[in-house]
């Protein structure tokens, strides 16, 4: 078997992964006026946090590709591992 | 230049929403832009974007809305409708994938691995149009077994083992004796010799049923392909070229093979697309195969309520299953988790550990006979009595 490596940010699933800086981390928390945990996450073990070499507590922006808005933002905070499901809670 | 001027329309709306605090989808922002290019109306954006903000603020779920509860009736609903059991041969001849109700309850169920994987493997480059390099590329994704290449006798007399080698078939999978010999090395506790025509294996520790033991694990012998990759099907598409459908996945080691297009290729498994591609990947994917696996059955869901169930399978950083031992099995309220399935324990459980039911979901409150906190019941709004007798 030869030897390539697939660089998986430039598979179709992927979307566009950003990390974001301390300021704008604020900005966007403060635009939805939550504290990170409540954002969805994303494990710091995730293939593509790997990749981008994102820390636990940085904010993620992620520029899908939907069928609806056919771009659309979303946010996920890197965590070290999944905690308990924070549903129904409030 | 249409193109140019859309673009810098799209710039100016973006700016007025970031002044009016307001957002509107891109996709609306695009058609907008492209609509006011068209009529010449560069002067009114402000204005088209008050009017689209209104409408578009008008239109939105309320808040409040139980809208887990209406995705669930939405995708239920034409469920119910969906054939029970289908073995389906989508498209691809001879290759059987679960479609249907079973394939859907997979989705859901998030399992870690599909009854049926398959996988669609794009090819890049020449490997595309030439199809003795498909067949190249095919040839290291199947997997190939001695027993495939070779047929094994045994000399029960001597304690030995023939494999003799089928020329065509070797020729047919690129595979060299050199390579067999090699392969056959690595197996522990034999040795082999080149016999002219045929190999011959002998074993360290004779004995009758070491012999038989061999023999067996002889057939079963990788010699070439990606485990768990049982049969490959080459398919010239039109407009595509060579495409290779498989029977069985694996996803990490197909995209590192020569010649494959891995930005393309596809497999069904959406835990291993979590595992290889991230999360996000894998809420692609639980909505594009949730949402063919309804339309190929001729039922059309709203493609928002299979985003958000794939928003909510994947929120934590794992896709999680919806039901039991996922999403539903974990709400933080004892009284919701015992509405739902296996009533007894949880109470018991919950008895056990002292857990306190803050009463803030939709059973626990039909439970006790309260408004439940969704719609309207979610408003708190009392009306001063002080202030009424002023």
């Amino acid at each position: 078997m030869t030897k390539k490596r697939f660089n998986i940010l430039e598979h179709e699933l992927v979307p566009e992964h950003i990390v974001l800086s301390k300021e704008e981390a604020e900005k966007v928390l403060e635009h939805y006026n939550i504290k990170p945990e409540k954002l969805p996450k994303i494990l710091a073990s995730d293939p593509v946090v790997r990749t981008i070499n994102a820390k636990p507590g940085d904010i993620i922006k992620i520029i899908r590709k939907s069928r609806t808005a056919k771009k659309a933002v979303s946010y996920r905070v890197v965590v070290e591992e999944t905690t308990a499901p924070t549903l129904m809670k409030k | 230049m249409v193109e140019a001027t859309n673009d810098s329309v799209v710039k100016k709306m973006e700016k007025i929403l970031q002044k009016k605090n307001g957002f509107l989808p891109y996709y609306i922002q695009e058609l907008l832009a492209q609509k006011i290019v068209e009529k010449g109306l560069e002067k009114d954006v402000e204005d088209v974007v008050d009017r689209a903000l209104e409408q578009y603020n008008k239109n939105m779920v309320d808040p409040a809305e139980a809208c887990g509860i209406v995705a669930a009736q939405s995708i239920g609903e034409p469920g119910t409708q969906m054939t029970m059991r289908t073995f389906h041969y989508a498209g691809v001849a001879e290759i059987n994938v679960t479609l249907g109700l079973p394939r859907l309850i997979e989705i859901v169920d998030a399992r870690s691995t599909p009854s049926t994987p398959v996988m669609t493997v794009y090819l890049e480059g020449a490997y595309r149009v030439n199809a003795d390099l498909a067949q190249k590329a095919a040839n290291q994704i199947e997997i190939t077994r001695l027993q495939d290449i070779a047929t094994i006798d045994i000399d029960i007399e001597n304690l030995m083992i023939y494999v003799i080698l089928d020329e065509k078939s070797m020729q047919r999978k690129d595979i060299t004796k050199e390579d067999v010999i090699e392969k056959i090395k690595k197996m522990r506790k034999v040795g082999v010799e080149d016999d002219k025509e045929r190999l011959k294996v002998t074993l360290e520790e004779p004995g009758y049923k070491n012999l038989m033991l061999t023999v067996e694990s002889l057939k079963k012998l990788k010699i070439k392909g990606i485990d768990g990759i049982e049969r490959v099907i080459i398919r010239k598409e039109p407009n595509e070229g060579y495409v290779i459908y498989t029977e069985g996945s694996n996803f990490e080691d197909v995209l590192n093979i020569e010649g494959v297009d891995a930005s393309r290729t596809k497999t069904n498994d959406i835990q291993s697309v979590a595992n290889v591609l991230g999360i996000e990947a894998a809420r692609n994917m639980i909505i594009s195969e949730a949402h063919d696996t309804l339309s190929e059955q001729g039922l059309h869901v709203d493609i928002r309520h299979i985003m958000l169930v794939a928003d909510i399978m994947t929120v934590d950083g794992t896709v999680r299953a919806i039901g039991r031992h996922g999403i539903s099995g974990e709400k933080s309220s004892v009284l919701s988790r015992a509405a739902f399935e296996i009533t007894v324990n949880h109470l018991l459980r919950a008895s056990k550990r002292g857990e306190v039911d803050k009463l803030q979901g939709v059973a626990e409150n039909i439970i006790v006979g309260q408004p439940v906190s969704i719609g309207t019941g979610a408003v708190k709004l009392i009306m001063g009595t002080q202030r009424r007798k002023k």
